[in-house]
């Protein structure tokens, strides 16, 4: 079964215009904070209607403005589970998974199957203020499934957990995931979620969504400038293609070799803060860099430096090594450092 | 002592209130679904009662309910019966008097609630009759109790608009504001200070109970992501 998405809304502010193929399978909603993710997952569910569009969940039209299809959310069976659970606090946590029950003959008999399968037991009789953010997620997923979804939405299901809670619960939702047999969206802002939870991911780009594409590829080789520091990159620069697969790296002052293909519409390059090495010389896709400032992290040191193209703003550059490799150096005024031309990104801004 | 005045006041502002807790639920579940403009003017008309002078709203139901107004002729020519004047208009009165502090609270309720909360339902597949009436309904109880004592206290009170539509007859219409206003008219400050006192009470007892609302209101906060075991 394959969720199809292919919507527009219009804001005061900005426009939504998402249209994105989700499989059986989890697929990832990266976006920075305010870029229409939650909205996305509000018109799928029909808590929100896009001006235009259709979306598609297996052979049901849910919503199609060019034939006047308008599912309410309760026709839809689409599972969605809420930033802050939306458990009711005046039911407790068995009554609140009873409520999902689609039939009402097996109701009873759905709720003691997933108060078991969750674990449960021990808190059914408890209302929602009396659990942890952890049990509250758990029982707000069971309830989900107890009305049967034929896809979900899960919306930054991490936000509202500690850190520390937040691994273990991880684990549980990815064990969960794997047993749903529907499409997944999962929105997030979190690059690390979606490394743990998706097989492929789509990036949202202020209300615009780019290709779906598989995790590892956003990662190794992102193609644009949003899914490059969505997925973590910190050093980019603008870039103008040179003849012979060179490019000139306008902020970091210098000119590369770039061994990945370079695309039409060329516009910045990347490379990732661990990438970065020192070697001991000048050489090919060299540079030499005043160090700016060295900050410890908790298992890195972090190394701001300077380019030929200058000490501020993207023309720093953010190096991450292991502790031990620093201090070997022995607190060096300026480095030589090589940027490989296998751990270049060239980078397109389709948008812009 | 004559206890007749506040058995009708009771009575009044009880009948009153019942009414006024439904229809100001329904007018504020109404209108806080309704698009931006045309609840700013309804809510204006809604809450009419609450700034204008009982008196006018007196005058208004005595050309309704009057013996020449459209309702007392039909009441006159269905049942060949004359509402004003007796203590049942007063329940007209009080209604329209207490209406608008229902709605404003319930509706204040409304809207502050999570809006979340209707949207799980929905999307779990329960109608929106559902959801009002075993979500919506259970989460605002504060606001709903909030608004039916704020009603039956100003009920209680209700002088100008009472006055006009039942008069002051003892043992008929009598109600305790209306009496204690006889009693100072005749002199009888006696009488007219246990009145008072009795006036007080009922007052004091109202204010303690919304008091009370309003702490475990309060304490009542859903909290999300800590323990409380």
């Amino acid at each position: 079964m394959t969720l199809s998405i292919d919507i527009r809304k219009r804001f005061e502010k900005f426009k939504l215009s998402v249209s994105l193929e989700a499989g059986v399978q989890v697929t990832g909603l990266l976006g920075a904070s305010g870029c229409g993710k939650s909205m996305t997952l509000k018109c799928v569910a029909g808590i929100e209607t896009p001006d235009e569009g259709r979306i598609v969940l297996g052979d049901r039209v849910l919503f199609d403005s060019a034939r006047h299809i308008n599912l309410s959310p309760q026709q839809r069976r689409v599972g969605y589970l809420f930033q802050s659970y939306a458990l009711f606090p005046n039911m407790t946590a068995a009554q609140n998974i009873a409520v999902g029950g689609r039939d009402r003959h097996r109701r009873n008999e759905t709720v003691e199957r997933l108060i078991a399968s969750f674990y449960l037991e021990d808190l059914a009789g408890k209302y929602p203020r009396q659990l942890s953010g952890g049990q509250q997620q758990r029982v707000a997923l069971a309830r989900i499934l107890a009305s049967e979804p034929e896809a979900l939405l899960l919306d930054e299901p991490f936000s509202a957990l500690d850190s520390y809670l937040k691994w273990q619960v991880e684990l549980e939702l990815m064990d969960l995931l794997a047993q749903f047999s529907g499409p997944v969206l999962f929105v997030t802002h979190s690059r690390d979620e979606v490394y743990h939870l998706c097989q492929s991911v789509c990036v949202l780009n202020k209300g615009r969504s780019e290709a779906v594409q598989p995790v590892q590829t956003l990662f190794e080789s992102p193609a644009t400038l949003s899914a490059c520091l969505l997925s973590g990159c910190k050093n980019i620069s603008r870039a103008q293609a040179l003849p012979g697969g060179r490019v000139r790296a306008l902020d970091w002052g210098t000119e590369l070799a770039c061994a990945h293909p370079l695309p039409d519409r060329l516009a910045y390059l990347g490379i990732r803060a661990h990438y970065l090495r020192p070697v001991d010389g000048p050489g090919e896709n060299r540079i030499l860099c005043p160090v700016l400032r060295v900050v410890e992290d908790v298992f890195s040191t972090v190394v701001m430096l300077a380019t030929p193209g200058g000490a501020a703003g993207y023309s720093r550059l953010r190096m991450e090594l292991p502790k031990e490799d620093w201090a070997a150096l022995g607190r060096p005024g300026a480095i030589w450092l090589e940027l490989r031309p296998g751990d270049l990104l060239p980078l397109t801004d389709p948008f812009s | 002592m004559d206890w007749y005045p506040l058995l009708n006041s009771l009575r009044i502002a009880l009948i009153a209130t019942a009414c006024t807790f439904f229809l100001g639920i329904l007018a504020a579940h109404w209108v806080s679904r309704l698009p931006r403009g045309i609840k700013g003017v309804l809510d204006c008309v809604l809450t009419l009662p609450l700034v204008l002078p009982p008196t006018v709203v007196g005058f208004f139901l005595l050309k309704l309910m009057g013996p020449n107004g459209p309702m007392g002729r039909l009441l006159l020519a269905l049942w060949n019966k004359k509402i004003t004047m007796t203590w049942h208009a007063s329940i007209l009165a009080v209604v329209i008097v207490t209406f608008p502090l229902m709605y404003r609270t319930v509706r204040g309720a409304f809207e502050a609630f999570d809006q979340n909360l209707i949207h799980a339902g929905q999307t779990l597949g329960r109608s929106n009759t559902w959801i009002f009436w075993r979500v919506l309904l259970p989460g605002c109880k504060q606001g709903l109790m909030a608004g039916t004592v704020l009603a039956f206290a100003r009920g209680l009170g209700e002088y100008g608009a009472t006055s006009m539509v039942s008069g002051y007859t003892p043992g008929r219409t009598a109600t305790i504001s209306t009496t204690v206003y006889q009693l100072w008219r005749e002199g009888n400050d006696a009488q007219a200070y246990q009145w008072v006192l009795v006036n007080l009470a009922i007052s004091f007892a109202v204010l303690v109970s919304i008091n009370l609302l309003e702490r475990r209101q309060k304490n009542r906060r859903w909290p999300v992501g800590d323990s409380e075991v």
